[in-house]
């Protein structure tokens, strides 16, 4: 048995106004939490709709479980979809809108009524099998969601922003939840989500989109601490971004020259970079330090712009000599805040600063 | 001066409700009075309703037209509805012509499509009559279902029907367990809408029902022509008896679904 | 190709029993009165050309004026109705709707005919005024334009003040308040903000009460008498009386060339698809 669940290949598709999806390639794991990450409009719904059968690609294959289902619908794939807005039958109770997989496939009126319950314990929903969806709320329409599209074994679980609706404390509650249940049923997640913090939490893998194709596909804190492009190290996290010059390369690190200042950062292991060279690097807000002394070898200065204390943090915008406005994100508390106006000494532990692609992307 | 501006609104609705009600109190009064001829009352009396349920050809006459609406509901119903389900996933050039013409008929003054019937069945020798007339009435009820079961899908949301599929059922059974069932109750009140249509429908009647299929209003309309009969006042009473009941009826059922839906409470 | 199978259906009434007939109607208006019921060619427009004769001229506009009035008026009765109904309680509400609801499912000929016992010279009015001596002789209500005007407008106000009502209960009331609270008064708000927001109902009401309005006959027959001839009158005679059935079906033509042009109009003025109620 393959590792790999579910293979796209070369998909693309096009709806009149443009490529949604420029001719790309995914390998799903079997078991893995894959998180298709990116804004609006970068053609992730429009992925997930072709795992599932509901949109046909234009060109390219999908391959799942070693056969080509692209030309299947959805009704023959073992494939199933929590929808966005849940999509539960409103004319149907919770036991019925669960059962309906089950009832399509024939399953005998007494597995179903053991799968039910099963199911709604599973969801931790005991005891609302005869509600209507309409008196549920919405974390209730949630659970029901996804175990009416659990019960049928499904190979992959396609989840389509299922917690978009919620509100934040309800939704970091149901991020545990689903984590929980997919490491327990082992089941393989493809998730879609705009928001990069659910990703992260999340996770085995996440794939960044933009624009119909990936930027970036890896571990949580590969994504991080190594972004590929410079959209994704602006899209995850708090990213500060500076232009620099390659001076030195040693063992582990490297000196960079941002205009005639000295800053070091992390060398790619796959030692793309030369002397010379010109690169992007990101820094994270919570990386960057500051203080009144100099940190040799570090010479990079800037003016302190505006303190923001936000509860756990305090943010500071510093100006640095090229006329960029970085951020400094530490867990100071407000009175250690630096006088605005003063000048600033910065810099960072150097193993926690990448260069952005590895030397290759992004500048 | 604010308490005048407060109590207009009552006033005025309950004026305007006055004179729509009005003729028809009329109707109903008169209809127990115990003169033929004249219009000032005479005392009470049933026997214009004795006389109406020993009054053969108005039997006759409601038959045809229970007969005409039951064929033409239904069928009118099953097009409509597979119609609007049709049209809501088509995609091709010529649907807003189909649109148009399927809806023509109730945007055009009646007697157009009447006229046109006559003319065309008299040409291709359709005898005039019960098949003629349910034609008709079907041509007509077909747009009222189509435009509200299209509403209705409009409204619905596309991913019911995908979830369905992708659950594992095949279109038709997507079609029976969910389209079907969200639509029901604008299939229903399409039905209803059409029912009260052809049942009321003069015009069209008017030119294609032949001398054996005389329909209701039909035959009201040339007792009014030919005079005054008391029997046509007992007649009306008995048909506003019922649509009172029926729509008594109706909005009992709505209340109480209402009441049913609420009954399980938001936790 | 499924949703082709679905569309069939219509599709074949649409075209067979809409379009063929109209078209057909269309054709024989352009032809020349035969023996018996029949038509012959060759094509010819004088039947259009008969429509100018000031007898049938009249008719038309006569038609054409007694449905514009019918119409302002069911506007001018049915919208405070519909405004009024739309913001008293829901219970009330409720109660009202239903009232509207049952003249509107009562058959229009039981309705009229109310009216008829209602205005006959010995008829209910007429017996009150002579009564309290307000008159001493017998008015001439029934067979008169007003008659007919008024069972007009009392048989279409239902299909004015439900698409009314319908848009006005729709409306978003914070965009008056915030009218109200920018300094207007309450008819300046009304004029420029509840009046365009519920625009429309209004259109929508004025096409169900005025494209009807032009086509029917038996009100005319039953309250005007012989007093006015509408155009729907006219047609029926021709077929049915005069057998001339290429006058007939030129008279429809041009019936159906005014509605269009309201139809046309109606779009035009920013009215939307028909919700049937």
């Amino acid at each position: 048995m393959s590792d790999i669940l579910l293979s796209l290949r070369g998909v693309s598709k096009n709806f009149g106004e443009g490529d949604v999806l420029r001719g790309i390639d995914l390998d799903v794991r079997r078991g893995e939490f894959l998180t298709l990450l990116g804004p609006s409009g970068c053609g992730k719904t429009t992925t997930l709709r072709i795992i599932a059968g509901l949109t046909g690609p234009d060109t390219g294959n999908v391959i799942l479980e070693e056969r080509d289902v692209t030309a299947l619908p959805p009704e023959k794939r073992n494939v199933n979809t929590v929808f966005q807005n849940y999509a539960l039958f409103p004319h149907m109770n919770v036991a019925n809108n669960i059962a309906y997989g089950l009832r399509v496939r024939r399953a005998p009126k007494q597995t179903i009524r053991t799968k039910i319950e099963e199911m709604l314990a599973l969801v931790q929903l005991e005891g609302f099998a005869k509600r209507m969806p309409a008196q549920l709320s919405g974390g209730q329409r949630q659970r029901v969601a996804i175990a009416r599209a659990l019960v049928c074994n499904p190979a992959l679980l396609l989840l389509d922003e299922p917690l978009g609706a919620l509100d934040l404390q309800l939704r970091r509650q149901m991020q545990l939840e689903l984590k929980r249940l997919q490491e327990k049923l082992g089941i393989t997640f493809v998730y879609i989500t705009h928001d990069q913090e659910e990703a992260l939490n999340m996770s085995d893998r996440i794939a960044v989109m933009n624009d119909g194709g990936f930027e970036q596909i890896g571990a949580p804190d590969v994504i991080y601490e190594q972004p590929a492009t410079r959209f994704v190290a602006q899209f995850i996290g708090q990213a500060n971004l500076m232009e620099a010059r390659v001076t030195q390369i040693h063992e582990n690190s490297l000196t960079l020259l941002h205009g005639d200042q000295t800053v070091l950062a992390s060398a790619p292991s796959d030692g793309a970079l030369k002397a010379g060279d010109s690169c992007l690097l990101c820094v994270r807000t919570e990386r960057l330090h500051y203080a009144e002394m100099p940190h040799a070898p570090f010479t990079l200065t800037g003016m302190v712009m505006e303190n923001r204390y936000t509860g756990g943090a305090l943010i500071t915008r510093i100006r640095l000599p090229s006329g960029e406005e970085w951020t400094a994100g530490g867990h100071g508390r407000a009175d250690e805040a630096p006088a605005v106006g003063s000048t600033v000494h910065l810099w960072w532990d150097p193993a926690q600063a990448a260069v952005v692609g590895g030397g290759r992307g992004g500048a | 001066m604010r308490k005048r501006r407060v109590a207009f609104p009552p006033i005025y609705l309950a004026i305007v409700l006055v004179l729509m009600y009005l003729p028809i109190l009329m109707v109903v009064l008169y209809s127990f009075n115990d003169s033929r001829t004249s219009a000032t009352w005479a005392g009470f009396t049933t026997q214009w309703y004795e006389k109406l349920f020993r009054n053969q050809s108005m039997g006759q006459a409601l038959l045809n037209s229970m007969q005409l609406a039951g064929w033409s509901v239904a069928a009118s119903a099953i097009i409509g509805t597979l119609g609007a389900v049709g049209m809501s996933k088509a995609r091709f050039r010529g649907k807003g012509a189909v649109e148009t013409a399927t809806t023509l008929p109730i945007m055009i003054p009646e007697i157009i499509l009447g006229i046109a019937y006559l003319a065309i069945f008299t040409a291709i020798g359709l005898p005039l009559g019960m098949p003629a007339l349910v034609i008709a009435h079907t041509t007509f009820c077909v747009p009222y279902v189509y435009i509200i079961v299209k509403g209705r899908l409009v409204g619905a949301d596309p991913a019911l029907e995908e979830a369905a599929r992708d659950l594992g059922a095949s279109s038709l059974r997507v079609f029976f367990t969910v389209t079907l069932p969200l639509i029901l109750p604008a299939v229903l009140s399409g039905m209803l809408l059409s029912l009260a249509m052809s049942l009321d429908d003069l015009v069209i009647s008017f030119f294609v029902s032949g001398p054996t299929s005389t329909t209701l209003p039909l035959k009201i309309y040339s007792g009014l022509k030919t005079g005054v009969t008391p029997e046509i006042n007992a007649l009306c009473t008995l048909m506003l008896g019922t649509v009172f009941l029926l729509v008594a009826f109706s909005q009992l059922m709505s209340a109480k679904r209402v009441k049913s839906e609420f009954k399980g409470g938001t936790p | 190709m499924r949703a082709f199978w679905l569309l069939l259906p219509m599709g074949v009434i649409a075209l067979l029993f809409v379009a063929v007939p109209l078209i057909y109607v269309i054709a024989l208006s352009f032809l020349h009165r035969g023996e018996m019921m029949g038509v012959t060619g060759p094509a010819t427009i004088e039947n259009y050309l008969r429509m100018f004769d000031a007898r049938y001229a009249r008719v038309m506009l006569d038609s054409i004026s007694m449905a514009a009035y019918t119409t302002v008026l069911s506007l001018l009765i049915g919208y405070p109705f519909a405004y009024y109904m739309a913001r008293a309680t829901p219970r009330w509400r409720n109660l009202l709707m239903l009232l509207v609801i049952v003249p509107f499912w009562t058959n229009a000929l039981v309705r009229v005919y109310g009216w008829r016992i209602l205005l006959l010279a010995n008829g209910p009015i007429n017996t009150f005024l002579l009564r309290i001596g307000l008159i001493d002789r017998p008015l001439k209500l029934l067979f008169t334009y007003g008659a007919m005007l008024l069972g007009m407008v009392y048989s279409l106000l239902p299909f004015m003040i439900l698409p009314v009502y319908s848009s006005v209960e729709k409306m978003d009331w914070q965009c008056e308040a915030a009218a109200r609270d920018l300094g207007a008064g309450p008819w300046r708000a009304f004029w420029t903000v509840t009046l365009p927001l519920t625009l429309p109902g209004v259109l929508a009401g004025c096409l169900l009460v005025f494209v009807p309005s032009i086509g029917l006959f038996f009100i005319a027959d039953l309250l005007g008498g012989s007093q006015v001839i509408v155009i729907g009158n006219l047609i029926r005679d021709q077929l049915l009386k005069a057998r001339d059935w290429p006058f007939g079906a030129a008279l429809s033509v041009a019936l159906l060339v005014v509605t269009c042009l309201v139809l046309v109009g109606y779009r035009r003025a920013g009215g939307k698809d028909l919700e049937v109620f």
